[in-house]
């Protein structure tokens, strides 16, 4: 079986010890996270967990079912890269003083459809979301005027289906 | 946390005053049931040790030598009794101490609840004399566990915590109680928890897979079954021989699934995986249908994967939905719990004999028999054996003893040749194979059992591990029967040497003490056998000794146990020499 992207979903109680747990789950495994994003979701006091993982379909199976084990997750799933909607974030600061001398660099910030969020008299910063490979484009185009910091986020998906999560809560008995 | 409760109004302390942390502890535990627990005290958790003194009436802890005995000892108690086991311990080192047992728990799906003190909230994290992180460092090997910081907290994690250890597949829960939660006073009320939101203890029969699975076991020419633990936790016997009898299949059992049908039923066809009987073994590769119930396919049971009974139809019953697909695919899969499962499975099964599949077995089993058997339980060289031993002790005990053993040769050999008529009597160390267990865990078998004979099987290398709750047996005169086989050698390991590492007897010769002199140094009676001619008689006296007895047999020193699958071979090439 060949290694492919996907992403996690992981509906939970909201609990300190959590993260441990699936972390954990991961590094049984040896198998690492690509990225990790926790956030509240679409129902009152359930958090999600986004993970995304590069491994095999039988591989995540057999994560997501470890997952799903533990006593505090109530639901997980997971979901090729096609039955999603996903976008990471990123920041870039950048000096201030390019803003003004590089003309290159009010080209790539129009191209890449990236927004400036704030400018100061030393730096400014550019925010970008969208999938991996455009970001990694941009990062490329401003490397060799220099970064003065970088950060990505985890990706944040939802899936084209429903997710049966809603009707499970209520068959489970709120 | 969304918890569903039940009230308790029985187990409320009778006026409606505040008590402290402590004593609500204690409550709690008599609200479930608990009337008995180990452990071992400590600064962090002496508030709680103090109620224990007042209540010792009605809630018996006792001391074991080492915090892991305390574990081992929870969980011989919980195995031979359904019940969940209770263990005890202070912060740090007294905490850490439990891991193993822990995770012998969690691998072997035993219900234990553990409760460790921890040092005061204000200190957490700040390196506080014996502070130690045991909710980090136990996550892995607990089915859950939880650190409480506020004594009004107490009532309803353990309400949590028991539920959660016993239902659905067992296992152990650790709760973590800082000193200042055990000394705050509160209000206490109890209610038993019914059920926790984000848990599903055990999915719900589904017909369609149940039909799925009548219909592949009704048109099978050669099905086999292979049952595990599943079956003892879900007190599914009954159920499970009325299938086997109904539809004429033979059955064989993983060791932790041993004693739930007796081992003289004609369809029990013995134990499978890597000492495990020839016949279940190679006869895996020729059924037409596998029908697992209640076991995980370890490797152990498997050998290797790429060769398991690829030629069969796998129905799966199973009721951990994480089970399924893990290591074997299943063609069916049954979710849910097995007594509920099999005993709808039950009428739609045609009636059957298979007769010529049956004989299958019994013809492996006359070619084992005649190539490993016989020698072990009826040898004629002169040094004495380790199934022989056994042999005499079902034979003395009317195969009706609870036998506990270590993990070894022995070990291998006790569950080969153990004869049981009841379920529950095999307690052993399975997932995780760990040394030391056996002593220990025959303590909590016999005070889970009272009424039932106790026999601890185990090698002089494990027996070391955990020799000091020989102070346990003495001081408390618990009427357990130890037998160390003793072949001055970690056996085990020294038999992989002989035959995968050119004899290269890398530290596995054991220099012993006299364990005579130590169990009499405990004041337990104490015998040693060197002899076959004294076999007998003294498992005689042994067995009919109301008192702990104390019996080391001295056995060839360089005997293997066979069959064996070599570590990572397919179960057709089991080995018979
Ligand atoms: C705690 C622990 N350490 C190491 C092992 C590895 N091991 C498995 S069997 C064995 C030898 C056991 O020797 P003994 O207790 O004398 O029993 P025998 O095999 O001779 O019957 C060892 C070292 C283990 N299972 N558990």
């Amino acid at each position: 079986m060949k290694n492919q992207w996907f992403t996690i979903s992981v509906y939970s109680e909201n609990n300190v010890g959590l993260l441990n747990r699936i972390s954990g789950i991961f590094l049984k495994r040896h198998i690492n996270i690509e990225s990790l994003n926790v956030s509240k979701s679409e129902i009152d006091e359930v958090s999600k967990f986004t993970i995304v993982v590069y491994t095999t379909e039988q591989w995540v199976h057999n994560i997501v079912g470890q997952i799903e084990k533990q006593i505090e997750v109530i639901k997980a799933f997971y979901h090729k890269d096609d039955e999603t909607i996903y976008q990471e974030s990123a920041l870039f600061k950048i000096d201030s003083a390019l803003l003004f001398d590089e003309r290159q660099i009010q080209n790539i910030i129009k191209e890449s459809n990236s927004q400036i969020v704030t400018v100061s008299r030393e730096f400014f910063v550019l925010a970008k979301s969208g999938r991996r490979p455009e970001i990694d484009e941009m990062y490329e185009q401003l490397k060799p005027y220099g970064i003065m910091q970088f950060v990505r986020s985890g990706r944040i998906s939802v899936t084209k289906d429903e997710m049966q999560i809603s009707a499970l809560l209520k068959e489970l008995k709120v | 946390m969304e918890t569903i409760k039940e009230k308790q109004s029985s187990s409320k302390p009778k006026s409606t005053i505040k008590i402290s942390g402590a004593e609500a502890i204690i409550h709690c535990l008599l609200a479930e049931g608990v009337d008995l627990l180990y452990g071992y005290p400590g600064g962090a958790i002496m508030p709680v040790y103090d109620e224990l003194y007042k209540f010792q009436d009605k809630l018996t802890h006792i001391l074991t030598r080492h915090e892991q005995g305390a574990t081992h000892a929870a969980q011989g108690y919980a195995r031979v009794s359904g019940r969940v086991g209770v263990a005890m311990a202070t912060s740090g080192p007294g905490a850490t101490n439990l891991v193993t047992g822990l995770a012998d728990a969690q691998i072997d799906s035993t219900p234990m609840v553990c409760i460790t003190g921890q040092v005061p909230r204000h200190l957490l994290g700040s390196d506080a004399f014996q502070e130690t992180d045991i909710i980090g460092i136990s996550t892995p090997v607990t089915k859950w566990n939880y650190q409480i910081t506020k004594a009004s907290e107490i009532p309803e994690i353990l309400a949590k915590a028991f539920f959660i250890a016993k239902s659905g597949r067992p296992g152990p829960v650790l709760v973590d109680i800082t000193k200042n939660a055990q000394f705050d006073e509160f209000e206490f009320s109890y209610e038993k928890c019914k059920g926790v939101r984000s848990y599903n203890p055990a999915p719900k029969p589904n017909m369609g897979a149940i039909d799925a699975a009548a219909a592949l076991i009704n048109k099978a020419k050669k099905p086999f079954i292979v049952w595990g633990q599943g079956v003892i936790l879900g007190e599914a016997e009954e159920e499970l021989k009325a299938v086997i009898e109904k539809a004429g299949i033979p059955a064989a059992w993983t060791i932790m699934g041993e004693s739930a049908i007796p081992t003289n039923h004609p369809l029990n066809v013995g134990m499978v995986g890597m000492h495990g009987n020839y016949g279940p073994n190679i006869l895996t590769n020729e059924c037409d249908v596998l029908i697992a119930v209640g076991m995980r396919f370890d490797d152990r049971v498997t050998g290797s994967l790429d060769t398991y009974a690829k030629q069969a139809k796998v129905v799966h019953f199973e009721i951990d939905p994480a089970e399924i697909n893990k290591n074997v695919p299943a063609d069916v899969a049954v979710l849910g719990n097995s007594k509920e499962t099999l005993a709808l499975l039950l009428p739609k099964l045609e009636k059957s004999s298979h007769e010529d599949w049956n004989n299958e077995f019994k013809k492996k089993r006359d070619i084992e028999f005649e190539q490993v058997i016989k020698n072990d339980i009826h040898p004629t060289k002169e040094g004495l054996t380790m199934g022989e031993v056994i042999e005499q002790i079902n034979i003395a005990s009317k195969n009706k003893a609870v036998i506990v053993s270590d993990v070894g040769q022995h070990q291998m050999i006790a569950c080969r040749y153990a004869k049981f008529a009841q379920s529950k009597s095999n307690i052993t160390s399975g997932g995780l194979g760990t040394m030391g267990f056996g002593l220990p865990a025959a303590i909590g078998a016999k005070q889970g059992a009272m009424d039932r004979e106790v026999v601890a099987i185990i090698g002089d290398g494990g027996y070391q591990m955990t020799i000091q709750e020989l102070g346990v047996i003495f001081q408390h005169q618990i009427p357990v029967k130890i037998v160390v086989l003793n072949n001055d050698h970690l056996g085990m390991v020294r038999q992989w040497q002989e035959l995968f590492f050119d004899k290269r007897y890398a530290s596995t010769v054991m220099v012993n003490p006299d364990f005579v002199k130590i169990a009499e140094g405990y004041h337990i009676e104490a015998k040693r056998v060197s002899k076959r001619e004294d076999l007998k008689a003294t498992i005689e006296t042994m067995i009919a000794s109301d008192k702990p007895y104390f019996l080391e047999v001295k056995v060839e020193k360089e005997d293997n146990v066979f069959p064996m699958i070599p570590s990572g071979a397919s179960v057709s090439d089991i080995r018979l020499k």
